[in-house]
């Protein structure tokens, strides 16, 4: 162990472990919020609340059903979408053409309904999620203790974003994606079924947020609430980065929880904090975030 | 995005035609309403639930006048509740002295964090006041003055202007029914003078507001400032009231629920914010048994209005009558 301004190095890199792990998840909600706001318009106020029902449908397959984690990273993401598609088409294809705010009030109140729903059943309290047999354990690497699970979290969340930045920004499909964010009645002029493409776009987004939930189902406990203070946080992050470029959530969704990390390890008191602060910072500078056009 | 799509505000209540003097009867026939309620009902649980609707009207002036969802209007309520609390508990102000710094404490607030977000427009405004009180509400949580879990506790009431004792609760009534009546009235002169028809110009459409000459952050930052003070009024109050101040008046539920309130009742109509405030509080205390239903069935109202009801209650009559309420 070195010590390096009062701090063993083994503190710090067990932070910065901890940070990318919550970076990991910020950027995997932050782009979820992204996509489905690029499309429809809609600050996802539920994102937290299926994100917590993502880990929820990891745990009901495990304890009812004996399906294990590896399934459950589909199942559950594919299950919380198809929710989510109901939704879009029964309740916000409706709000089109209305104010922005009805969008984030009728979300929000989706939200409500599905934390009271949970927590009317299984209380405030966590219910545990094993680690899979698979990666159990973990390596020491000199430095550090490195356990497997979170390293195969950062690992596999990275790849997701990137696949999705790949989608969206190479491929026909992501091609076809933007133009109908940028013009719906001339996209649909060209034959495509934009309300389609929506519908299927917010269960993308929020099948995202589910795939965070099953990712996260092993590391912090299963609560109803573990997405209703995430969410605020992740807003924040949206902020910073700009809701307009893909690459800006990934990138900001990992470096902020690096920033939280470190806080941690040299200012505790602040490390709820750091993230809005930031965006204070970040607002004054560039009121439409790093990355983000002019809103 | 597309260029087509009008920017619908909120749905305005009031007729073209209508004249403001239906609204000025409307707040009289509240006043004398609620000058009579301690007969019907329990005078504290009444002066809680006027600091509440005074909180709702506050936000109105913002939401519903300027158009601005402001999701983080509990850190001016809680912010002023706790500096009222700490000012007659630990300072020994009088109650008048403590409601004052709590007011011009959110104020000040206000501006500060209005400095930050009102340039960011629509759903980004509403994030980042969220995200500002959250920063609120975690200050709130770790300063020494506002003790954590417990908060502030056992605020004593005192004598207003050193006469009136407060310690009964008849008499408090009567004198949060004063303060809540010259909110509502001070937000009625705001929403008509010249001010107030600039500020819904900007609502109804900002691009050509600017056009017209019109400094639109500078009357949007007016507006957040003083629906800010005015919601420190309302939590400042309230300290007084309850005699505690705690994490719940800076949480973000606060904020959620002040939204539902004046959804409910009416977004853009002056006594609607009211009726909400007593119709959601009249819910919660039927439901307090039922535990966390309360939160589903705030949240199914939520649905419900935003999808088929976006007037709310008074909107709907003051439509159908063709009046402004």
């Amino acid at each position: 162990m070195i010590p390096l301004l009062g701090i063993t190095t083994q503190a710090l890199f067990a932070q910065l472990l901890v940070g990318l792990i919550n970076g990991a998840f910020y950027a995997l909600l932050s782009l979820g919020l992204a996509v489905i706001f690029g499309m429809l318009n809609i600050v996802n106020f539920a994102h937290g609340a299926l994100y917590m029902m993502g880990a929820f449908f990891a745990w009901f397959l495990l304890n009812a059903l004996h399906i294990g984690y590896w399934p459950a990273l589909v199942l559950a993401p594919l299950g919380v979408a198809i929710f989510g598609m109901i939704v879009e088409r029964t309740m916000l294809t409706r709000l089109q053409g209305l104010d922005h705010i009805y969008g984030l009030l009728l979300t929000f109140g989706l939200a409500l309904i599905i934390q009271g729903l949970f927590q009317n059943y299984f209380g405030s309290s966590g219910q545990p999620y094993p680690v899979p047999e698979l990666l159990k354990g973990g390596a020491n690497l000199g430095f550090m203790y490195l356990p497997n699970y979170r390293a195969w979290t950062i690992v596999f969340s990275l790849a997701v974003c990137l696949l999705t930045w790949f989608a969206i920004e190479k491929t026909r499909l992501g091609a076809v994606l933007r133009a109908a964010t940028e013009n719906p009645q001339l996209t649909r002029a060209f034959g495509v079924n934009v309300p389609r493409l929506i519908t299927l776009t917010y269960g993308f987004g929020v099948g995202l947020a589910a795939l965070a939930g099953v990712l996260a189902a092993p590391i912090y406990q299963v609560r109803p609430l573990m997405g209703a203070d995430l969410i605020v946080v992740v807003f924040a992050v949206v902020v910073i980065g700009g809701m307009g470029s893909i690459m800006g959530s990934i990138v900001t969704g990992f470096a902020l929880g690096l920033i939280e990390g470190l806080t941690k390890v040299f200012y505790p008191q602040a490390a709820n904090t750091v993230v809005f602060v930031v965006m204070a910072l970040v607002l004054l500078v560039k009121p439409a975030g790093l990355f983000g056009r002019k809103a | 995005m597309t260029d087509i799509a009008p920017h619908a505000p909120a749905p305005p209540a009031s007729a073209p035609a209508a004249k403001s003097s239906t609204e000025l009867l409307a707040i009289a026939g509240l006043a004398l309403v609620l000058a009579a309620a301690p007969l019907a009902a329990y005078p504290f649980f009444l002066a809680q639930a006027l600091c509440l609707a005074l909180f709702a009207c506050a936000f109105n002036l913002l939401v519903g006048y300027g158009g601005l969802l402001s999701f983080g209007h509990a850190m001016f309520y809680g912010s002023a509740s706790y500096l009222a609390a700490h000012a007659a508990k630990v300072w020994g102000l009088p109650p008048e002295a403590a409601i004052l710094a709590g007011t011009l404490g959110a104020g000040l607030l206000g501006l500060a964090s209005g400095a930050l977000s009102i340039r960011s427009q629509g759903i980004y405004f509403s994030m980042i006041t969220l995200a500002l009180a959250q920063l609120v509400y975690f200050i709130a949580l770790q300063s020494p003055y506002t003790h954590g879990e417990d908060g502030v506790q056992a605020v004593p009431r005192g004598k207003l202007f050193g006469l009136i004792d407060l310690s009964n609760d008849v008499t408090l009534y009567y004198v949060v029914l004063a303060i809540f009546l010259f909110g509502l009235f001070s937000i009625y002169r705001i929403v008509h003078s010249p001010f107030g028809t600039v500020l819904k110009a900007i609502r109804e459409n900002e691009t050509r507001a600017i056009s017209l000459g019109y400094r639109v952050d500078q009357y949007k930052r007016a507006a957040f400032v003083l629906s800010a003070t005015l919601a420190g009024l309302a939590g400042a109050t309230k300290a007084i009231v309850a005699q505690s101040a705690t994490l719940t008046d800076v949480h973000w539920t606060t904020s959620g629920e002040v939204i539902l309130m004046t959804l409910v009742g009416g977004m853009g109509t002056m006594v609607g914010p009211v009726f909400g405030a007593f119709v959601i509080l009249a819910m919660q205390n039927y439901l307090s048994t039922f535990g966390q239903w309360v939160m589903v069935i705030q949240g199914a109202i939520f649905v419900v209005s935003v999808l088929s009801f976006r007037r709310g209650l008074i909107g709907e009559i003051a439509n159908r009558f063709k009046i402004s309420l």
